[in-house]
């Protein structure tokens, strides 16, 4: 295989790891104001993803920087491209993040009610926005010959990239209750499970419609198999919601998350960025990509430490395996 | 002003604001690391009062690096997009690695600290903060080494067919001698920071609070840190010399800049204080130490020193007619405020530990002013240093390669840097506020009481017992 191929395969293996990962947090970030119907049981939500949120946004971090070693063109085009979107996600993600570790330091109510808005809008815009900010890399942004975005904002904000914005924020609420479910314990574990199941619903109404579109608009093989894989996760994972198998829907959801991303890697390649106008313009995985050297140094560097990562983020999920709930909140 | 007047704004408030909190997540990660090592080790509870302390300050300042760090990553694409193309090659290597290296080491790690109290035993707890301490120290070497390329570029070509830096040799570049240097500058510059925000807070206590059951603690805390402040600018000065030598043979121009001299010498003056006119370009008054710069330049006490004037129709000749000086007011003073910044505080850590001397108690209101200035004094030396070292690079953004100019964003509109620019500073200057005022309180709260915590409480059964940590 290139190493072009691999590097492509790489970027797509971590924009999985990040959605299937932070999907989660952004879930229970968005389901703050509704899970949690005081301060307990909202420290209780935010207490499941404590340990984790963190280590599940360096996924972002290594998407980022790798896309910029390996494919400085796609990086710079893209980012500057989608300048006012990425600033927004930024900023929420400032909020949020700073917000975890601050609302619990004063005890004022008027003090937390202010950080659990930056956790739900925090969660809520980047949920919404990576969504239209990856259909609209499937659909194509116009680019000039020089790689350049020429577009404005208006065309970030086609009905295509809406409906996918929309649809990642309701995969990542119906992934964050399921996994509420499975990491608390009484009233809330019911509540989150019921949630779980309706707005699953929804979720994979819109997750079909999505992926239709998106096959219609570029295709392959693989892309429709990985995308029919997708809806059946999706759908297994919300029959064992129903069936309060909450590891097994957990495994679900994870699995159409991860199998929708690898869907639209799917459908793009071998462009990563196609241009709606001059096709000179677009961007693919051989005309982004840095040099076989840098690529080769790279691909050794990922090969050792990606296993290792991985090895030690998950064992940090089993140390943080129990259950909680408002039991096991500290008073102070 | 256009688009790329904003964006070196911008990259100039976000890139000093975010390193406000790095230096103490790198020194202080190592320093809590340590005084829980002492617990471990002894059992006395002292140190693990002064490791839960402390670690409450270093959590938050820690979640403000991790969120302005983002947008160091993203920004390079957003407004620095041509920069971006042309480095790629070289430059994102060593921020990919970073990311996978030492980012998942330390966030992951970190949130096992946080959250284990209870959860693991002792030493695989304390080897959580390790792992932590590591990772920020490491993602340092990897920042610093994306850094020197742009001062010193080496490792690479540039391919006549692109017209792209490409990089031949990924081991010149990590041992770029630029990088060898500033590291342990950087991090000794860290360490100074976080050993001043101990004597700092352990003093208050100890001034304010006398005789109670932790003035040992606090006692203890003030000496540790002012040895640890000491230590660090010692290492400060040294690398700092180096720092400078390497500097006057791979940029002339900005160590004249730093000098502000404007004619080559042999052998060449340190300027204690140069008043020069308001464009920067003329020298009107100057008080200066004979040989000194020859000696800190070149390790001679006769060698040349090449003045602005000369490297400026040097560098005309060779990449064609412009401006390649610095600003040099900038350079100069900056330069001396680092170095004033950083000596002042490595001053009261000594005065602290005169006045601990012998079992003594500090009890002058004067060093309890100075204390609890002394950790703003080295933030800003570190702050002056970063903008000195990236000031004085102008007009280049990769040094002989690049201008800062042509490295901007051309499909970014001014409306929408202004916009992120006013968003950044707005959200920026909120929370600084904010992390003040907490680290304030929570410095002010002093050492945990250990005795309060219900640690085999029998009303509960282990399914039940809260955590020792929650958010």
């Amino acid at each position: 295989m290139e190493l072009t191929t691999i590097w492509f395969l790489l970027i797509a293996v971590l924009f999985t790891g990040y959605f299937i990962l932070e999907g989660f947090d952004f879930g229970v970030g968005m389901l703050l104001p509704v899970l949690g119907r005081d301060d307990r049981e909202r420290r209780v939500l935010i207490n499941t993803i404590g340990p984790v949120w963190d280590g599940n946004e360096v996924w972002l971090i290594t998407a980022g920087g790798a896309m910029f070693a390996a494919f400085p063109e796609w990086y710079a085009t893209m980012f500057s491209g989608f300048y006012l979107p990425l600033l927004l996600i930024l900023l929420a993600l400032i909020a949020r993040g700073v917000a975890f570790e601050y609302r619990h330091k004063r005890p004022e109510p008027s003090w937390k009610r202010r950080w659990d808005a930056a956790i739900f809008f925090g969660s809520l815009v980047p949920a919404l926005l990576w969504g239209v900010a990856f259909a609209n890399i499937l659909r194509g942004v116009p680019l000039s010959a020089d790689h350049e975005y020429v577009g404005g904002l208006l065309d970030l904000l086609n009905p295509y990239a809406l409906l996918g914005g929309v649809t990642t924020a309701a995969l990542f609420l119906t992934h964050g209750a399921v996994f509420v479910a499975l990491k608390t314990v009484g009233d809330i574990r019911e509540r989150a499970g019921k949630l779980a199941v309706r707005v699953g619903v929804g979720a994979a109404v819109l997750a079909v419609a999505f992926l239709a579109w998106t096959l219609n608009i570029r295709s392959s093989t693989t892309a429709v198999a990985l995308a029919a894989a997708a809806a059946l996760a999706l759908l297994g994972g919300l029959a064992a919601a129903r069936a309060r198998r909450e590891g097994w829907a957990f495994a679900g959801t994870a699995a159409a998350i991860g199998l929708a991303v690898a869907t639209l890697f799917a459908a793009l390649f071998p462009n990563v960025l196609p241009s709606t106008l001059d096709a000179a313009g677009t961007l693919t995985a051989t005309n982004a990509a840095s040099t076989p050297y840098t690529l080769k140094i790279m691909s050794w560097i990922a090969v050792v430490f990606t296993p290792i990562v991985m090895a030690y983020q998950g064992w940090t999920y089993w140390v943080f395996r129990k259950r909680i709930g408002v039991a096991h909140i500290p008073q102070h | 002003m256009d688009a790329l007047d904003v964006a070196r704004w911008q990259f100039g408030v976000t890139t000093v604001y975010h390193f406000l909190f790095v230096p103490l997540t790198i020194g202080l990660s190592v320093l809590v690391a340590i005084l829980q090592t002492m617990w471990v080790r002894t059992g006395k509870e002292r140190y693990l009062k002064l490791t839960k302390f402390y670690g409450k300050l270093f959590l938050i300042n820690f979640a403000m690096g991790v969120v302005t760090g983002i947008v160091q990553e993203f920004q390079f694409g957003m407004n620095w997009s041509d920069y971006s193309r042309f480095v790629g090659d070289v430059f994102g290597a060593p921020l990919a690695i970073e990311a996978l290296v030492a980012f998942f080491l330390e966030s992951t790690f970190l949130g096992l600290w946080i959250f284990g109290w209870d959860r693991l035993p002792k030493r695989l707890h304390l080897g959580a903060i390790w792992a932590a301490a590591i990772g920020s120290n490491l993602s340092a070497y990897f920042i610093l080494a994306a850094n020197s390329f742009m001062q010193n570029p080496v490792g690479y070509r540039i391919n006549p067919d692109t017209g792209r830096a490409e990089l031949t040799d990924f081991v010149a570049m990590l041992t770029n001698k630029v990088a060898l240097v500033t590291y342990p500058h950087t991090i000794a510059g860290a360490f100074l920071v976080a050993g001043s925000l101990i004597v700092a807070v352990a003093l208050w206590h100890l001034i304010r609070n006398r005789d109670t059951t932790d003035t040992p603690t606090y006692r203890f805390a003030a000496k540790f840190g002012s040895w640890v402040t000491l230590i660090a600018a010692a290492g400060v000065l040294i690398t700092g010399d180096t720092q400078g030598k390497i500097m006057t043979e791979v940029q002339p121009m900005k160590m004249a800049a730093a000098e502000g001299l404007y004619s080559t010498e042999s052998p060449a003056s340190f300027s204690v204080l140069t008043v020069g006119s308001l464009d920067g370009s003329r020298e009107l008054f100057a008080i200066k130490i004979p040989y000194l710069l020859s000696y800190l330049g070149t390790g001679d006490l006769n060698g040349t020193v090449h003045g602005i004037d000369d490297l400026q129709a040097q560098y005309a000749s060779q990449y064609g007619p412009g401006n390649y000086a610095p600003i040099i007011p900038v350079t100069y003073w900056s330069f001396r405020f680092m170095i004033a910044f950083g000596m002042t505080a490595a001053a009261i850590a000594l005065l602290v530990l005169w006045t601990h001397r012998k079992g003594r108690a500090p009890r002058s209101k004067w060093l309890l002013r100075a204390g609890l200035l002394m950790p703003l004094l080295p933030l800003a030396a570190n702050a002056f240093g970063w903008i000195f070292t990236e000031m004085g690079r102008q007009p280049w953004i990769v040094f002989g390669e690049m201008l800062t100019r042509d490295g901007v964003s051309r499909s970014v509109s001014l409306t929408e840097v202004l916009t992120s620019f006013t968003a950044f500073t707005l959200i920026y200057a909120t929370l600084a506020v904010v992390e003040f005022r907490l680290l304030v309180r929570y410095a002010k709260a002093g050492v945990p009481d250990l005795t309060e915590q219900p640690e085999n409480d029998d009303s509960h059964d282990d399914a039940e017992r809260p955590l020792a940590f929650a958010y």
